[in-house]
């Protein structure tokens, strides 16, 4: 279960000004939900991810989370962050053992576990590799299996697989819903500008205002059924209809940035 | 396929490439021309070089020899290339070299030593407190701006004659460098890899030790041929102004008796040592640094 209530967030701008990027969002994620945010570019939804993180504090509003209020980093969740984030000076195995052993586990032990894990996202034979020696998708799933080891509860991904091409996409997008379809209690909170990867992925998707003052505009339940099979859904009238809907109140929002981001 | 392998033996040349080719089967072939594409013109392209550069030495040599065989040089001021040679094998056998040459690297190595042991561990407190690096910003930019020369009869006043003196100025050299590496590399540490490991559960020590101590080892590696050379620079300088043993010394005895010969057998040994040790220091960074793509 994670909460926000009323969380807003303002930043200094270099001429003294502030600039309220969130406005008393308050928004209510239930344990095992796969939830999207999505908006317009600029519009706050990293912001609003780092603080349900503990890496940014709100300007006001309170996180809450399993039952308490958050104070610091949320050590019940893992986050998946859209650059690169692996350690270039580990090999593959290191980095997948890295939370486990930061964690006190020996690091023989989370040597064993870190395999395990790479090779059910298909890199057992990388395990000794460095990961600037890796495309960009394999470094995605070793960030993903980096992540998975330490089994929290909560899962936040921003724009995770938004540098990769058309077709890694996909693959990656399947291999997590197979890794949530695995595990259906883990709450996954998954922020892109794509709302078809959204309406994809996802049971709920939240709609986000253009920013500044970014606000809840629209929370759209998701009926697709699962499991999913992301090779044929786009093309299926019920995904379609539900993008149709969607989209409607998308685009006001993004026309609505266009117009400041030329104003 | 065939035609390129056939190309390839001839272009490359060499013991092992006809070794490898003559071995016969198929997936052999295919394997030699495959490591062809990727390795091989590197390693031509290496000894053209290598080539390249013991002509160039050689004509020099030859020049410079002709020249005064021909009395366009006099030997008196620039000695020739035999009696230099002839010079250095002297040393060789009497011993002369390996003890002046043993000083002088080791007082390089503990200077290096020294150096980055002070170096790495006041940028790392200064790049991790900034109120420290406010402080003494303008402290560090006017001891750095102090001539090292300068400093060489302080350090013989305040350490002696002996390899003290010697070791201090190469720490003054190597200290900036490896000061300035650490600094810039903890604080250019990437913001997401820090975000990365604080949020898979780091505290701030495993932090230090995970993320901010290898960003900080790469700039340091990359800075250590300069490190190093600053590091013999130091030594020698000290020794050439005021020493009783080590390379610096074994010069400034020649040029006292204006013994060109000397002058120029010593600088040409100091030369090899500084070839060979950037030499080692390369494969090291290569090792050091081996997850780079």
């Amino acid at each position: 279960m994670l909460e926000l209530e009323r969380v807003s967030r303002e930043f200094a701008l270099p001429d003294g000004r502030r600039y309220i990027a969130l406005r008393e969002i308050s928004l209510s994620i239930a344990a095992g939900a796969f939830v999207a945010i999505v908006g317009p570019s600029g519009c706050g939804k990293s912001t609003l991810l780092n603080i349900a993180a503990g890496l940014l504090e709100p300007t006001s509003g309170a996180v809450r989370v399993g039952g308490g209020p958050l104070t610091g980093l949320n050590r019940h969740a893992t986050y998946m962050f859209q650059q690169d984030p692996l350690l270039p000076w580990k090999t593959v195995r290191e980095n997948v053992a890295l939370g486990p052993v930061l964690a006190g586990v020996s690091q023989a032990d989370a040597n064993q576990r870190a395999d395990t894990w790479l090779a059910r996202v298909g890199l057992g034979p990388f395990a000794d590799h460095y990961p600037l020696r890796l495309s960009g998708g394999m470094r995605k799933r070793v960030a993903m299996a980096q992540n998975w080891i330490l089994d929290r509860d909560i899962v936040l991904m921003d724009e995770p697989f938004s540098a990769l091409d058309v077709h890694t996409r996909q693959r990656m997008e399947t291999e997590l819903l197979s890794l949530c379809d695995v595990d259906a209690r883990k709450t996954v909170v998954f922020v892109t500008h794509d709302l078809e990867e959204a309406i994809a992925l996802a049971d709920e998707v939240v709609v986000l205002s253009a920013g500044p003052e970014a606000r809840v505009v629209a929370r759209h339940p998701v009926t697709l059924a699962r499991p999913r099979d992301l090779m044929e859904l786009r093309t299926t009238t019920e995904f379609i209809e539900l993008y149709r809907s969607m989209w409607a109140v998308l685009r006001d929002e993004v026309m609505k940035s266009q117009r400041t981001a030329r104003g | 396929m065939a035609r390129r392998s056939w190309f390839d033996r001839l272009t490359t040349s060499g013991a092992t490439s006809t070794a490898r080719s003559t071995s016969g089967a198929a997936a052999s072939a295919r394997s030699t021309s495959r490591a062809a594409a990727s390795a091989r013109p590197e390693l031509v392209e290496g000894r053209v070089v290598f080539a390249w550069q013991i002509a160039f030495l050689v004509a020099v040599l030859v020049a410079w020899q002709a020249g005064v065989a021909f009395k366009l040089l006099d030997p008196f001021f620039v000695s020739r290339p035999t009696d230099i040679g002839r010079r250095m094998a002297m040393w060789i056998v009497d011993g002369t070299l390996v003890r002046h040459l043993f000083v002088t690297i080791e007082e390089s190595l503990l200077g290096l030593l020294i150096g980055a042991v002070l170096g790495i561990g006041s940028g790392f407190v200064l790049a991790r407190w900034p109120m420290t690096a406010r402080v003494f910003d303008p402290f560090i930019k006017m001891l750095n701006a102090v001539p090292r020369v300068v400093l060489a009869p302080l350090f013989l006043l305040w350490f002696g004659l002996g390899i003290w003196s010697k070791v201090a100025l190469a720490v003054t050299l190597v200290f900036f460098v490896m000061f300035f590496s650490t600094y810039e590399g903890v604080r250019n540490a990437d913001p997401v890899l820090v975000d990365n490991v604080r949020m898979l559960g780091a505290t701030e020590r495993q932090l230090v030790r995970h993320v901010l101590v290898p960003s900080a080892l790469t700039w340091i590696f990359s800075s250590l041929q300069t490190s190093l050379g600053f590091a013999m620079v130091g030594a020698v300088v000290g020794e050439y102004l005021g020493a009783t043993h080590g390379l610096g010394y074994v010069i400034a005895q020649a040029e006292g008796t204006f013994d060109t010969t000397g002058v120029f057998a010593g600088m040409t040994v100091l030369g090899i040592v500084v070839v060979f040790v950037s030499l080692g220091v390369s494969r090291l960074e290569r090792w050091l640094l081996r997850w780079k793509a």
